[in-house]
């Protein structure tokens, strides 16, 4: 009986709570078949297409693990590997920093606050290929505005896009300029949420602008803080398409500027060999989940819920 | 705080979700039956420019064959072979279509297209035999023809006459030779101007592979197994050819390219000559600056005369449902009648013997009938079933050269050993 009893009552909650269920499966229905259809079912046939050497029109062998042998002896991977990094390494802290310290200037109380924010957002809203175009032409060396203007004051300035030890720079100079509005959206939402009263009690108490930001704008933002850098340093090492249309085939700069991406476009879809190209994207999934496992265990230390 | 977060992911995510999905949505369509029973073959191209051209010769092939309508359906090159190779896995390829020396050896070896070999031998229409043998040769694999030559494309030296006129040089006349060219580009160059004699580029077919056979050399081996470049000819050209730039300084050096292509130099007027294919007129004739300045001239002659020449086909696909039709309108595309249509829109040489002086005749603004006489001593563009590979495994090598980074001759013998591995698993 106690037996019965217990699968009654069992019975009587999963009615309820299984419409419930039922309701909330429906309404994340269409973001999980978005997700599946276009991130995950492709996101394993990659991983699939990774062990084989890929023909013409969908005829592929199973080569097993040749594609990362190849992988490892590879000397440009290596280097792409290297490139990729040093992007990240350079973009992604700039970029944290400068749009923190320009969301709070932007949530201050002033006049055409909301122009000055549309301004910094720009960036993000233009296609990415038209912002490469642009900086393509205030880059160049014998005409480009940059160029000029350091002439002016009696610069010669470098080849900013030909010359393979300055060429990185400049395409740095653009991942920055271009991630900062909407990296300074998200931390103004950030900061808005922080109650006015801290503040208030810490003029009160006689606490220095400088020490406010210290003390509870930093800690009080980091949760957003974390999502912006987690969310930057994935798309930094997935840089590609500032530097495809930066650097040409035949620029001398291109071994020191290719990223991982940019190698995988190349390999699968100039050379064709798509079982090449998988294998090298998933070095670059790789790469990004120990950087992102990494994080999260990081951030106990620093992130302030 | 960490709502607002999640709120904002599922809409970024959906947003691209849908953005992929309409996107997505681009037109895919192959030969169908009309409502009346008719048949309705497409036919695949690329080029817009010749567009109306195509759809004249479609005309003449309607009129012929009542009952079948063809559809020439324009993609931009950029997406015409991603789509073409999407649309032959998908077994929903065009019923005709334009195919390309370097595509043709990867498609005619997969059975995507039809083979015309028989087809071709019962014709009354089509005669291999009036067309160029190297061209006819792009597209036959493994004995059999996959393709009929529509047209073809040779490379051409253009000049700027008003910087001709300036420096006091005269024009290239078709009895230039290496010295002569060399010196009058010395002639040319200013820089205190910032004008160059000449932009020699990291290009094969605009650049350094003419010079390679006018000098005796050969990129391929005949049999195509072995690459050429370790050759004392092909060496000796690509010294000569990186010089030009590096030593004699009469070209923009590679890095001045990467910022600035070879065409933009020669179209805003600072270099004084170029390498250019046939297929730069119509770009040519819309820019003001070289309409108005610039002309084009048989290429200078090294050891030997030679210029690279290349072509496309038409090709039909292997698994249309509309076999006979497909095959009637390809052999239309291949006969005298059509390739004199093709001629009078004057965008593209014909390929059928005896066509192009139709089209020499609606060329006036250039001098663009030499395109067509240096035929007769023209080299087929060096081409294999690998070329994409060994030919980016070239470029990629020569940059050490051509940056000044690495002797020529030490690079030479790299690419050599690249390309022959390349070579080596085609077999």
């Amino acid at each position: 009986m106690t037996f019965d009893g217990k699968s009654t009552t069992k019975k009587k909650i999963s009615k309820s709570t299984l419409n419930e269920w039922m309701w909330g499966y429906i309404m994340i229905l269409p973001t999980f078949i978005g997700l599946m259809v276009l991130n995950i079912i492709p996101a394993i046939q990659t991983l699939i297409l990774s062990f084989q050497k890929s023909g013409s029109f969908g005829k592929s062998t199973w080569t097993g693990l040749d594609n990362y042998k190849k992988l490892f002896q590879d000397p440009n991977v290596l280097q792409a590997t290297y490139n990729t990094f040093k992007y990240a390494i350079l973009v992604v802290p700039a970029t944290a920093i400068i749009s923190l310290v320009v969301a709070v200037l932007l949530n201050k109380k002033m006049k055409g606050v909301s122009v000055y924010r549309t301004i910094y957002f720009l960036p993000m809203v233009a296609a990415p290929a038209a912002i490469a175009m642009v900086w393509r032409w205030l880059y160049n060396s014998e005409y480009g505005l940059i160029n000029y203007t350091l002439s002016l004051v009696g610069i010669k300035g470098p080849n900013w896009i030909a010359d393979p030890n300055v060429a990185l720079i400049s395409i740095v100079i653009i991942g920055i300029w271009s991630t900062i509005g909407y990296n300074m959206i998200l931390l103004l939402a950030g900061l808005q949420e922080i109650p006015r009263d801290y503040y208030e009690a810490a003029n009160i108490d006689g606490a220095s602008p400088i020490r406010q930001f210290f003390k509870i704008t930093i800690p009080l933002v980091s949760p957003t803080m974390f999502f912006v850098v987690v969310t930057s340093i994935m798309s930094a090492f997935q840089v590609f398409d500032v530097i495809f249309m930066l650097i040409d085939q035949g620029n001398p700069a291109i071994e020191k500027t290719q990223s991982l991406v940019y190698l995988f476009y190349k390999h699968s879809f100039i050379l064709n060999d798509k079982g090449y190209g998988a294998a090298i994207i998933m070095l670059l999934l790789a790469i990004i989940m120990v950087v992102t496992v990494i994080q999260v265990k990081l951030q106990k230390k620093w992130v302030n819920y | 705080m960490k709502k607002s977060i999640k709120k904002l992911i599922s809409t970024v995510l959906a947003t691209i979700a849908l953005g992929s999905v309409l996107t997505g949505c681009g037109g895919t369509n192959s030969g169908s039956k009309s409502s009346s029973g008719n048949v309705t073959l497409t036919y695949g191209i690329w080029d817009k420019n010749q567009e109306p051209g195509m759809r004249k010769m479609a005309d003449a092939f309607e009129a012929k064959n009542p009952g079948i309508k063809v559809n020439v359906e324009v993609t931009a090159w950029d997406q015409y072979w991603t789509k073409l190779d999407a649309a032959a896995t998908g077994g929903s390829l065009p019923d005709v279509f334009w195919m390309h020396s370097s595509q043709s050896a990867r498609y005619a070896s997969n059975s995507i297209l039809m083979d015309l070999t028989d087809k071709i031998k019962g014709s009354s229409l089509v005669d291999m035999k009036k067309f160029p043998s190297g061209l006819v040769n792009l597209y036959v694999d493994g004995g059999k023809n996959y393709a009929i030559p529509k047209d073809y494309d040779t490379i051409g030296l253009w000049y700027n006459k008003k910087l001709f006129d300036e420096a006091g040089v005269a024009y290239p006349n078709e009895n230039w030779t290496w010295t002569e060219f060399l010196a009058a580009a010395k002639k040319l160059t200013n820089a205190e101007k910032g004008i160059y004699g000449f932009g020699a580029p990291m290009d094969l077919q605009q650049g350094f592979d003419n010079f390679i056979f006018q000098n005796g050399g050969k990129v391929l081996s005949d049999d195509k197994t072995k690459s050429g470049f370790d050759t004392k000819e092909v060496k000796d050209a690509m010294q000569w050819y990186v010089d030009l730039s590096l030593k004699e300084k009469v070209s923009p050096t590679q890095t001045q390219f990467a910022e600035n292509n070879y065409t933009t130099f020669f179209e805003s007027g600072k270099t004084a000559m170029g390498l250019f294919g046939s297929w730069m007129l119509s770009e040519f004739a819309a820019n003001e600056n070289v309409a108005k300045n610039c002309d084009v001239a048989v290429l200078p002659q090294g050891k030997q005369r030679a210029t690279l020449y290349n072509g496309l086909g038409n090709a039909a696909s292997a698994n249309t449902a509309h076999k006979e039709e497909a095959w009637k309108f390809v052999e239309f595309l291949g006969s005298e009648e059509a390739n004199k249509i093709q001629a009078e829109s004057g965008v593209a040489i014909p390929a059928y013997e005896g066509t192009s002086e139709a089209w020499m005749k609606t060329q006036t603004k250039f001098n663009s009938k030499v395109y067509a006489e240096m035929l007769k001593y023209a080299v087929i563009n060096p081409n294999s079933k690998e070329a994409v590979k060994w030919q980016k495994a070239e470029t990629e090598t020569l940059l050490k050269a051509f940056t000044g980074k690495a002797p020529v001759n030490e690079t030479c013998d790299e690419v050599a050993k690249k390309v022959n591995e390349i070579l080596a698993t085609e077999k």
